[in-house]
């Protein structure tokens, strides 16, 4: 089908955005919980759009699953390491230590 | 995979390891060692190389990342900051060309021999007498097994040299608890720590089954597992086993006793590691799966560390 | 031109020497270790690139590959605890009440 030629790449390259917005993010935020922000919010959003593009690609329902399975596991990887460093974050500054 | 693509990825591979090494703050230049493990897994799948993709990802990247932080963690708690004294200039540039001109030597060797897949051809010929499909499963659990039954007592045995180092009266006591403090987080990691690890179990399994035909097999299964059993610790879910607990032991020695087993049961029909015919792939998949489980917690433990004494504070 | 076809075992050459490099500079154990890993991940570069074809990559140096990753991580793992128990046994024992003090759990 000719719509999905078209519509993986784009799909691809608005992931690829996404990336580089929460990459731009980590490097321009002063704090670590806006570099969070950016970077958990923004690049699974990515990583959303590239399964998408990939699951639209392979075009099996398997395949889909299989693909849907891997950004779920990445969104709660991503949900947890985000509320561990953010915690971290918070007493770190309040007793004042920098790591 | 186009050349512009693989000139980057090359060019950014150098370019994280000069990182990872010469870094001044041991944390930036371990992470950088992680983000170089993941280029490189980028690296083998534009060679066409998954299975080899998978395990650098997961081991090389991954378990060996943890490795790293975990003992530069403790290093820390044991008030060394991870400094390295100064080499004085003639020595470095004494070694920078040194090491140039090593890196030139071998390079022209590796420049004299064209690359060509030699044996693929020879394997794949082979495979359908095997009922796999997936032939680098076959060169390790079949062509080379005896490299692989070797491998998995070399795991074990690095795993008894770590339990060597247990300090007088830490021995057969658990390993340092990895489980975070409570501020705030044990929460969290341990809720994770639950949520993932049958998630490991499930997904450990399925490699195992699929690296038959397609890319995966018992290392990156074993590795997954291991990787949800070090989560679970770290969240407080599950706490290291006694070093002499049996159901351990049994774990840790499944997978190298089967495929010995099997291996000198293929005495009897002609030599050492012969598979009866008709019965390669089940004798495969037995011994993969045993693999993956001695591997996942041989790895774990591992990390885990030696013993320690129960009044440890970690 | 063949320099080309030779892009990731050269590439794997060149950690190779970075390794090295680093090994002989870095003078702490831990950092040493690091640059040993970086050697072997250079070192399997060289062994996969050279087996790939024109259309397939030759299995064999694969499965070499995966197994010495293995290996690798095994022996980093015993070299990361020796150099633990090194520095545990060079802290006198009257040091470990400000290893307490200092021990922050991330």
């Amino acid at each position: 089908m000719t719509l999905t030629d078209y519509l993986v790449p784009a799909l691809l390259y608005v992931g690829v955005f996404f990336y580089a917005a929460g990459s731009l993010g980590l490097l321009r935020f002063q704090d670590a919980e806006l570099r969070l922000h950016a970077l958990t919010k923004a690049d699974n959003v990515g990583l959303g759009f590239v399964a998408l593009a990939a699951a639209l690609h392979w075009g099996s329902v398997a395949a889909a699953v299989k693909i849907a399975a891997v950004w779920l596991f990445a969104l709660m990887a991503a949900g947890a390491t985000a509320q561990l460093m953010a915690r971290r974050a918070k007493t770190s500054a309040e007793r004042g230590s920098d790591e | 995979m186009t050349l512009a693509f693989d000139m980057i990825l090359c060019l950014m591979i150098v370019g994280t390891a000069a990182a990872a090494l010469l870094m001044r703050n041991a944390l930036a230049a371990i992470v950088f060692f992680i983000v170089l493990g993941n280029l490189l897994g980028l690296a083998w799948l534009a060679m066409d190389a998954v299975n080899v993709a998978m395990a650098e990802i997961a081991i090389g990247a991954g378990v060996t990342g943890v490795l790293l932080i975990l003992t530069r963690q403790r290093l820390m708690a044991l008030g060394d900051d991870l400094v390295s004294a100064e080499m004085p200039g003639w020595l470095r540039t004494g070694a920078l060309v040194a090491c140039a001109g090593f890196a030139a030597l071998i390079g022209s060797a590796v420049l004299s021999v064209a690359p060509a897949d030699d044996l693929g051809g020879s394997i794949a010929a082979l495979m359908p007498g095997l009922g796999i499909e997936n032939p680098v499963t076959g060169v390790l659990l079949a062509f080379r097994a005896y490299d692989t039954l070797l491998e998995a007592f070399v795991l074990l045995g690095a795993l008894v040299a770590v339990w060597s180092l247990a300090p007088r009266g830490a021995w057969p006591q658990r390993p340092a608890a990895l489980a975070l403090a409570e501020n705030g987080g044990h929460g969290v990691a341990a809720a994770f720590g639950r949520l993932l690890l049958p998630l490991a179990l499930v997904m450990a399994a399925y490699l195992v089954w699929a690296g038959s035909d397609l890319p995966g097999g018992a290392f990156q299964a074993g590795t997954v597992l291991a990787g949800g059993l070090i989560i679970a610790a770290i969240g407080g879910a599950v706490s290291w086993p006694r070093a002499d607990d049996r159901y351990l032991r049994v774990a840790l020695v499944l997978g190298p006793a089967v495929f010995l087993i099997i291996g000198l049961a293929g005495i009897a029909q002609g030599r050492f590691l012969f598979y009866p015919p008709g019965f390669e792939k089940a004798l495969i998949v037995a011994i993969e799966y045993s693999l993956a489980l001695s591997i996942g917690v041989t790895l774990a433990l591992q990390v885990a560390g030696p013993p320690v004494a129960p009044d440890h504070e970690g | 031109m063949t320099v080309l076809l030779h892009l990731y075992p050269l590439t794997g050459v060149a950690l190779v020497g970075l390794g090295f490099y680093g090994f002989l500079i870095l003078r702490h154990p831990l950092r040493q270790i690091l640059a040993v890993n970086v050697v072997g991940a250079g070192i399997f570069l060289v062994l996969g690139g050279l087996g790939r074809g024109a259309a397939s990559t030759d299995p064999f140096p694969q499965a070499l590959v995966i197994t010495g990753i293995v290996v690798a991580v095994a022996l980093t793992a015993f070299g990361a605890a020796l150099i633990l128990r090194v520095a545990e046994d060079e802290r006198a024992p009257d040091d470990k009440a400000a290893a307490k003090t200092t021990d922050d759990h991330t």
